[in-house]
């Protein structure tokens, strides 16, 4: 954790320089009225990725872009939209890499194959250790 | 001249390592006792740590006496800092933190060489040896690459001060516990390496080494610990895990750790899992190492992104093939031929901890996957993303078996046991399940992992309780209480979290002076913004008062500060903490029309997190000395009973001829 | 165990070092590609963001002649230094105009007067919007879009002098 702890530094201390002065979106820091919305949102937005972070949600970020991007998704809830076409959009646009939420395609099989293989290797050390002693 | 002396004493110690290495691995060879090359190994170990320590000492020296003339002062210290600072400097950068390492190791290895007797002789031998070799690695890392001691051709006229963040006590000595943690984990490693070598994978090689697991692990615990509550008070959104790349780099030791701790007990009480402890013991290590390398090569997208060098990074990596590589392939070539241990029933503890085992590799492969994986895809140029989406689904495969069967295989006898002798306990702890899952999924709206967590920390803080049941609670040996505690550390810390995940409230307001938010049960005024100074920054403060459903009202004082060298600016937050939660405030920017932006939080029992955490660690000191002290008992007795049979024989006549 | 299995973790770690290995030796990509180079503009309408420039609107770029879109603003250090680069991009007969992302009025007119100004139009974009819709992810970019309003290539960063060839090459092939 000594390296977490001294570079949290890049995460916490925006440098000044290179900042914008215009006040954050309509909805970067405000909720929306509805809770059940806000709920909707606010899952949305802990799986959506900052681009001009290095490792955070949008939901976690002081960045002007993330504050954007949750004011797109606040708006876009409000309007009707559903969490799954908002991602789409995203991704339309960015690649899987704008979201954390696991989705099965050419790029992340393997993660979901690996934990499959787990299962079966783990099973097997079981009954072999166990099930077949005594 | 100080920094000199230091450079000297970490040029010879790199030398008794190379000397150990060598002569243990003489010894080692010999069938029979009584080669003299044997006899310089412990000593060796013994000066190379006290050199390495004269080492350490010489670089604080020159850190506290603000060396100008040293590049590692220059860059990383300022004569206007105060003295804790000035120290703590010494090891807040990469070249300091690895000389602590290396300090670190070669006390350890210098500890053993001194104290290790149970062993046979040519298994310590070929532990020391391989104690000799890796740290060679690690000297040769410093000396080569990273030395601390560098001068500068011209001393500087002042320091460049050290990044204010760190100018924090709890970051100032924290990373002393995963360091300690590590070398734990690099000396069960040696002991693995050494066991394998000599083929003596014997209950006693696990008696050796499980202090050293104990100790490394209860450190591990207590840096992920402080780590996680300090980015949760640091970072102000609230969150105290992001399954980031670094975060993931201790916690993976950790995961390996639990496993071979467990294991050895095993192995120390009877003589099973033989090869399992010997695979857990190279694994503890290499993940240590992995999560070095990882965090320090700059090769993955991380917050934490340490000082990049692609330089760094590759030294490691070849410290870390040859090393991990060479005990694995010792592993593939030896293995096999390491005798099977005692045989269990399925029911048995022997089966329950084996079950333990199993799922924590598991996790262990899962975290470790969900970390590589973005970098694989980038080695095809393909970018995505694994962050706390997968991990907590995918990891929750394996960790909800494990904590089930945690809660009952502390009830199981050695060896063989059937289920239905503990079968009015299994039913009131399944019958503890259903109630809470029902219970809880009709009092709230709680997502499924949640849901999981708390009914399962009800379950296992009973059942870590219940190995109590029955006994005269004074009588209950220590290493017990350890468990018992351990265990119900895990119940704790798992409700705090789950208890956050489900039932957190969040706030997020533009208050004008005067006006009013509410969060929970909670009632929130903001009186004032003003400016505040401190030594090197200024910040707008909040002034806050907040009252728990009516109550005494609190004053809470989030700020945003500026720094001004380095210019950064970071938000402080403001806690509130009660017995049930804590209310998490933090002042944004000014919105429109004189109104301030205020977030707000509202966390039932997120301290059990880190109270959990420290509970655990408390529950591995407990069984640290209760083990400790039976190991001392012991050898005073076997000394006495040698005495005294020395006493005897001489007081017979000599045998007639 | 079955001896075969023994050498599993080797094999895996040794998988591991063979992948560190290469990672190591790549140079690190910071940059986030648009996923959408290759499809139309997305429709947008943006407000002046200077005063002596007309905005900017997806309709423009019907008009069949090929544009550079250059995403930029004035608190962006980069976009400062590649002004000399627009510059002669603009001089080669390129046609370039600007999104100025999250910027007030004054703080672009001041930009431009001091770096100058390659644009035939700037639209404001005040919430990031387009800067969504188009997949960019930071400033400064340029886009090539064609003559029929189609994105063709995207540039990441500030553009170099080793750059400004490519760039024009870029244009050419949109055109034809």
């Amino acid at each position: 954790m000594r390296a977490s702890l001294a570079l949290i530094a890049a995460l916490l201390a925006t440098p000044l320089a290179g900042q914008d002065s215009m006040p954050p979106a309509p909805y970067a820091y405000r909720q929306l009225e509805d809770p059940a919305q806000e709920a909707k949102a606010r899952e949305l937005m802990e799986t959506l990725r900052c681009l001009k972070c290095q490792s955070q949600s949008i939901a976690d970020s002081d960045a002007p872009m993330a504050g954007d991007m949750r004011s797109q998704v606040r708006i876009r809830i409000a309007a009707g939209e559903e969490p799954d076409q908002i991602r789409r959009w995203l991704r339309e646009r960015y690649g899987d890499y704008v979201s954390y939420k696991p989705e099965v395609s050419a790029a992340t099989w393997p993660l979901f194959a690996i934990p499959l293989l787990l299962m079966l290797v783990a099973a097997a050390i079981l009954w072999r250790r166990i099930g077949t002693r005594r | 001249m100080i920094a000199e002396l230091g450079l000297a004493a970490l040029w010879l110690a790199a030398a008794l390592a190379a000397l150990q290495l060598v002569c243990g691995a003489l010894a080692a060879r010999t069938e029979g006792e009584g080669s003299e090359v044997a006899l310089i190994t412990r000593p060796a170990a013994v000066l190379q740590g006290a050199l390495a320590a004269f080492s350490f000492a010489m670089l604080i020296w020159v850190f506290a006496i603000t060396d100008l003339s040293v590049k590692l002062v220059a860059t990383n210290s300022h004569a206007m800092k105060p003295m804790v600072f000035k120290i703590a400097g010494a090891w807040g950068n990469h070249e300091g933190s690895m000389l602590l390492w290396v300090t670190v190791m070669a006390l350890a290895g210098g500890l053993i060489g001194f104290a290790e007797r149970r062993l046979p002789e040519r298994t310590m031998q070929a532990t020391l040896a391989a104690q000799g070799f890796v740290a060679l690695g690690f000297y040769a890392f410093l000396l080569l690459s990273s030395n601390p001691f560098e001068r500068l051709p011209i001393p500087a006229l002042e320091g460049m001060g050290l990044n204010p963040l760190l100018q924090d006590l709890g970051l100032a000595f924290n990373p002393h516990t995963l360091y300690f943690g590590y070398v734990g984990l690099w000396v069960a490693f040696s002991f693995a390496v050494g066991a394998l070598i000599t083929r003596q994978v014997t209950p006693d090689f696990a008696r050796a080494m499980r202090p050293w697991v104990l100790g490394a692990w209860v450190f591990l615990t207590l840096g992920i610990t402080a780590g996680s509550y300090w980015a949760y008070y640091e970072l102000g959104w609230g969150g105290w895990w992001f399954w980031d790349p670094v975060e993931n780099a201790s916690l993976m030791p950790w995961l390996a750790a639990t496993a071979l701790l467990h294991s050895a007990g095993v192995l120390a009480a009877r003589d099973a899992l033989r090869a399992w402890t010997i695979m857990l013991g190279v694994v503890a290590f290499s993940m240590s190492m992995v999560g070095t390398f990882l965090v320090r090569s700059g090769i993955l997208t991380s917050v934490h992104a340490f000082a990049v060098d692609p330089e760094r990074g590759s030294f490691i990596l070849i410290l870390l093939a040859i090393y991990i590589g060479g005990a694995l392939l010792l592993f593939a070539l030896r293995a096999g031929t390491v005798a099977e241990g005692e045989r269990f029933a399925p029911a048995s503890r022997e089966g329950a901890l084996v079950f333990n085992n199993v799922m924590l590799s598991a996790i262990l492969a899962i975290v470790l996957l969900g970390t590589l994986y973005p970098l694989l895809t980038e080695a095809f140029d393909v970018r995505v993303s694994v962050g706390p989406p997968y991990f907590n689904p995918v990891g929750a495969i394996f960790v909800v078996p494990m904590l089930l069967v945690m809660a009952v295989g502390p009830l199981l006898r050695w060896r063989h046991d059937s289920l239905s002798r503990i079968g009015r306990e299994i039913a009131l702890l399944a019958a503890l399940v259903l109630a809470s899952l029902m219970l809880i999924s009709i009092v709230g709206e709680v997502a499924l992992l949640p849901l999981l967590g708390l009914a399962l920390a009800g379950v296992v803080a009973v059942g870590s309780v219940l190995p109590l049941r029955g006994r005269t609670l004074r009588r209950v040996p220590l290493v017990t209480w350890g468990m018992v505690i351990a265990h119900l550390g895990i119940a704790v810390a798992l409700f705090g979290m789950a208890s956050d995940s489900a039932f957190t409230r969040e706030r997020l307001a533009a208050l004008a002076p005067g006006q009013a938010a509410e969060v929970g049960p909670w009632r929130v005024v903001l009186n004032d913004v003003a400016p505040v100074a401190g030594a090197n920054w200024t910040a707008l403060q909040a002034d806050l008062q907040a009252s728990y459903q009516g109550g005494k009202s609190i004053s809470l004082r989030p700020e945003t500060r500026t720094f001004w060298a380095p210019s950064q600016a970071t938000t402080e937050s403001a806690l509130a903490t009660r017995w049930n939660g804590q209310l998490y405030a933090v002042i944004g920017e000014e919105a429109d029309q004189g109104r301030w932006q205020i977030r707000l939080w509202w966390k039932p029992f997120v301290t059990m997190i880190w109270f959990g955490g420290m509970l655990i660690a408390f529950g591995g000191v407990l069984a640290l000395i209760g083990r400790l002290s039976t190991d001392l008992k012991r050898r005073t007795v076997t000394r006495r009973a040698a005495a005294r049979r020395a006493e005897t024989r001489a007081l017979l006549p000599e045998p007639a001829e | 165990m079955n001896r075969w299995r023994l050498w599993v973790p080797l094999l895996l770690f040794l998988g591991f070092v063979g992948l560190a290995g290469v990672m190591l030796a790549k140079p690190k990509s910071e940059f986030v590609e648009s996923r959408m180079v290759g499809q139309e503009l997305p429709y947008f309408a943006l407000r002046p963001a200077a005063p002596d420039r007309p905005g900017l609107a997806s309709a423009d770029y019907k008009e069949g002649q090929p544009r550079l879109l250059n995403i930029f603003a004035s608190w962006c250090l980069p976009c400062a230094a590649e002004a000399e680069q627009l510059r002669r991009l603009a001089e080669q007969g390129a046609v370039i105009d600007g999104i100025a992302i999250r910027d007030k009025p004054a703080d672009v007119a001041a930009f431009l007067a001091r770096y100058g100004n390659p644009y035939r139009a700037i639209g404001a974009d005040d919430l990031s919007e387009v800067q969504l819709a188009l997949g960019s992810s930071g400033v400064p970019e340029t886009f090539v879009i064609d003559g029929r309003g189609r994105i063709t290539y995207q540039h990441i960063g500030d553009i170099r002098a080793e750059h400004v060839p490519i760039l024009l090459e870029k244009l050419e092939e949109a055109g034809a």
